[in-house]
């Protein structure tokens, strides 16, 4: 049995002079080492997750367990250094003046002492690619690169979890392979837990475990292969499926024989390798 | 117009200027811009010209970018030495033509004082084109550091100069932006009676200040996340490092004072 | 409206240290009623480009022909007011540019600019929410108490209710989710075939190029790479993955099949149902 990381019990949450509740009685657990989609549509509470996660809002009711450590204002502190988070916006989370100052932010603010703090910023920046980058300002930088500089960030901090807050959601498509990419590669080195807040269905395809949210609720929780069975529902959730489930779908529909529901191209390029030959 | 501003740019180079201690440029800068004043004769703004000289020469950056951009403020400069020329009416008489008279002392300061805000111009420029805002800032810092023992917040100060250099461009850009898209939908920002040109400015600041509080607020949060809790008990990054050529220069600048007392008039 | 570039060079900042050549050589024309789409990766000068196209940039070489009006580089040109009523641009994320107390003022604001009075703007107003999907109380709400996704539909409905001939859409549908992604790009192609608006749309999206355009614009590096129809665009999907480009998902998985099962396309397919078809036919064909 995996070790349950992270639990979320009954959670309530309603931001101020609103109606609804953004988050209406969610509960779910989150074990180590794996890559947690959480999907849903714009407005459907996923982002809200993430702020409570990190203690950057708290919840009405219900209770958050990080590490066997109940969040509360007192822990959030300690709760923050295990959990490392990347926003959306490339350009709200960057604080330094330069790619260096960047990375070494977080670890400023814990106190890191300078000859660490220059190691760990190489090393981080080794990590995600952009060594080169060491002295060059923001606004030189692309969409994909900032946001692998928000990743050094994280990870020169030597966090637990990473959280994907929509990370990927505002790059052009290499930037996303780019961002996805290092961080495959990051949790796979340092045993890594990620937690990715996506509408990227081809992503979350490829996630251990996905959840999908709607109107503030936890909707349905499972492995990709269970949660993509329900193509239709998704669908009217505002969501989408990925390319190989769709096309291994069309070549049934054609009476290509084969099974359906790949949840990646290489698994269907395999099937119909077999296949051919057989023929 | 915008473009050429040299005024508050940095240029990127190898050069002796480039690689000295901001804590020594900013303290150069200052007492420079003091002992600029001493200057009084014909002597001792030749001195002034020729040092102005040796540290463009220095700093590597080209002359004529630095004539170009000095470009928005010739207007000005011109203008002090009109005025001065038109309204100091010591020494000869030089030229007279109906009630226009321009006499020699007229002449002479005007000379002087369009010569001594040329290179306060000048020299204050060079600091910020060989100096990024980010190091001007971490001189500021430390310069000032002694003034927390009166509780003056120099570390939040630094940090919001820090910010909001780091958002500049990301803001000019943001401008511009705006600005296109509504000039897409017919806004006329360049032309058109005066009433007009203010009332088109209200389409590009309401959504300047909209995004600029949301990035506020986003850069907040993104702070909060990354442990952010105040000046306390943080630690420094950036290092500055003191050297040889900055005592030299400050020696320098000692000698000159000197010079610029023995030779004043 | 056709429009048309001639030999269209443009420096950012000229004569500056900071001098940038941004496009050069760019020959390239658009035709009335066509759906154009440009692709090429960040930098490639897309977005430059897009801006020549309603005279927010002047060229500093070579001319510009939009409709009967040509603005050439180095000439002071005026009223180019006109021009901007029949080019609308939709730029990337536009729900920047809502500035005023309600929505109905907000989308009123183009059309008022070119001279349309309050009563027919209004009405002109209410027809562009329609077609943005939006119901017509939203008209009196104040366009910043909305969710992003209906900020994006109003923004796109100032532009509509100026009533372009044109339309320049430059990544109309970034950090949206699916279902919104969908709902926008179809409403985009339902108003170019129903009014015969000219469409450009600038995009990182294979798929939406595939799937809408008639004609494909690749830029690299400030020129104009290649053009012509999607088929003949993707018919050599090598070259553009070299350019670090992608294709469509439907033909890189042909591309995928080709190299594992060494089966041959007779042409790239663009959309799934073709695509299952091709296979299909391709494998039974690899059997005789």
């Amino acid at each position: 049995m995996r070790k349950k990381l992270v639990s979320l019990e009954n959670i309530k949450f309603k931001y101020e002079g609103q109606k609804n509740f953004a988050l209406n009685d969610v509960s779910f657990d989150i074990y180590e080492g794996e890559w947690l989609a959480i999907v849903g549509h714009n407005g459907s509470g996923k982002s809200t997750l993430a702020k409570l996660l990190n203690g950057l809002q708290f919840a009405q009711t219900g209770t958050i367990t990080v590490n066997d450590k109940v969040l509360t204002e007192e822990t959030v502190w300690d709760v923050r250094r295990q959990i490392g988070m990347v926003f959306q916006n490339p350009d709200n989370q960057f604080v330094g003046t330069t790619v260096q100052d960047d990375v070494a932010f977080g670890l400023e603010n814990v106190g890191v002492p300078q000859e660490v703090m220059v190691e760990r910023v190489q090393n981080a920046l080794s990590k995600v690619k952009m060594s080169k980058f060491l002295n060059q300002e923001p606004h030189h930088l692309s969409g994909g690169q900032k946001q692998r500089i928000a990743i050094a960030g994280v990870v020169a901090l030597q966090p637990n979890i990473i959280i994907l807050d929509e990370a990927t959601s505002m790059l052009d498509p290499r930037g996303r392979e780019e961002v996805l990419e290092t961080v495959r590669e990051l949790m796979q080195e340092k045993a890594l837990t990620v937690i990715s807040i996506t509408h990227d269905l081809e992503e979350a395809a490829k996630a251990d475990r996905i959840i999908v949210m709607n109107k503030g609720q936890l909707y349905r929780e499972g492995t990709p292969r269970d949660i993509f069975k329900m193509e239709k529902e998704l669908i009217e959730l505002g969501l989408d499926i990925p390319f190989s489930i769709k096309l291994s779908k069309a070549l049934q529909k054609n009476g290509v024989a084969i099974d359906y529901g790949h949840l990646t191209e290489e698994e269907l390029v395999k099937d119909l390798c077999e296949l051919h030959s057989k023929m | 117009m915008l473009d050429k501003m040299i005024f508050g740019r940095y240029v990127p180079a190898n050069s002796v200027m480039h690689r000295m201690d901001p804590r020594a440029k900013l303290l150069l800068v200052f007492f420079f811009v003091c002992i600029v004043f001493l200057a009084n004769n014909l002597v001792t703004y030749s001195l002034l010209g020729l040092v102005t000289l040796g540290i463009i020469l220095l700093s590597k950056i080209k002359i004529r970018f630095l004539i170009s951009g000095l470009k928005p403020v010739l207007l000005l400069i011109i203008f002090t030495f009109l005025v001065h020329i038109l309204f100091t009416k010591e020494g000869k008489v030089l030229y007279q033509l109906g009630w226009l008279e321009i006499y020699e002392g007229g002449l002479r300061q005007g000379v002087f004082i369009s010569l001594r805000f040329t290179f306060l111009i000048l020299v204050t420029s060079l600091l910020t084109l060989t100096t990024t805002p980010i190091s001007i800032t971490d001189g500021m810092e430390e310069l000032l550091n002694p003034l927390k023992k009166w509780k003056v917040p120099v570390h939040e100060l630094a940090l919001m100069m820090s910010i909001a250099l780091r958002f500049i461009p990301t803001l000019m850009e943001e401008t511009d932006k705006i600005m296109k898209a509504q000039i897409a939908r017919g806004v006329d920002f360049s032309s058109g009676p005066i009433k007009n040109r203010i009332k088109a400015i209200v389409p590009l600041l309401v959504p300047l200040f909209v995004s600029a509080f949301k990035r506020a607020e986003e850069l907040a949060t993104a702070m909060e996340a990354r442990g952010y809790q105040g000046g306390e008990g943080r630690t420094k990054y950036r290092q500055l490092h003191w050297g040889m050529i900055d005592s030299l220069c400050m020696v320098g600048l000692v000698i000159l004072t000197g010079v610029l007392v023995l030779l004043r008039s | 409206m056709r429009i048309t570039l001639e030999d269209v060079e443009y420096r950012y900042q000229a004569n500056t240290p900071f001098e940038h050549l941004a496009l050069y050589d760019v020959n390239l024309s658009i035709d009335s009623g066509s759906y154009t789409a440009i692709i090429g990766h960040t930098g490639s000068g897309k977005s430059t480009l897009l801006q020549h196209l309603n005279a927010l940039l002047k060229p500093t070489k070579g001319r510009i022909i939009i409709g009967d009006r040509t603005i050439e580089a180095g000439r002071k040109e005026k009223q180019l007011r006109s021009i901007r009523q029949k080019v609308g641009i939709v730029f990337q994320f536009p729900e920047h540019q809502l500035f005023d107390e309600t929505v109905e003022k907000d989308i009123c604001f183009g059309p008022m600019n070119f001279g349309v009075s309050e009563a027919d703007a209004k009405v002109l107003a209410r027809k562009a929410i329609q077609h943005v999907g939006l119901a017509e109380d939203i008209l009196e709400k104040s366009p910043f108490d909305l969710s992003g996704g209906q900020m994006r539909r109003v923004a796109i409905a100032g532009v509509l209710a100026m009533e372009p001939d044109v339309l320049v859409l430059d990544e109309p549908t970034a950090g949206l989710d699916p279902r919104g992604r969908k709902e926008i790009m179809d409403m985009f192609y339902d108003l170019h075939k129903k009014r015969g608006i000219s469409t450009i749309l600038v995009t990182h999206s294979m798929e939406d190029a595939a799937k809408y355009a008639d004609e494909i614009v690749i830029m690299h590096q400030g020129s104009v790479f290649k053009k012509g129809s999607p088929q003949e665009i993707f018919s050599d999907p090598v070259q553009l993955l070299e350019l670090g480009l992608d294709v469509p998902d439907t033909v890189r998985f042909q591309l995928k099949l080709q190299k594992e099962l060494g089966i041959r396309f007779d042409k790239p397919c663009l959309n799934i149902d073709d695509l299952a078809i091709e296979i299909d036919k391709a494998m039974k064909r690899g059997n005789r």
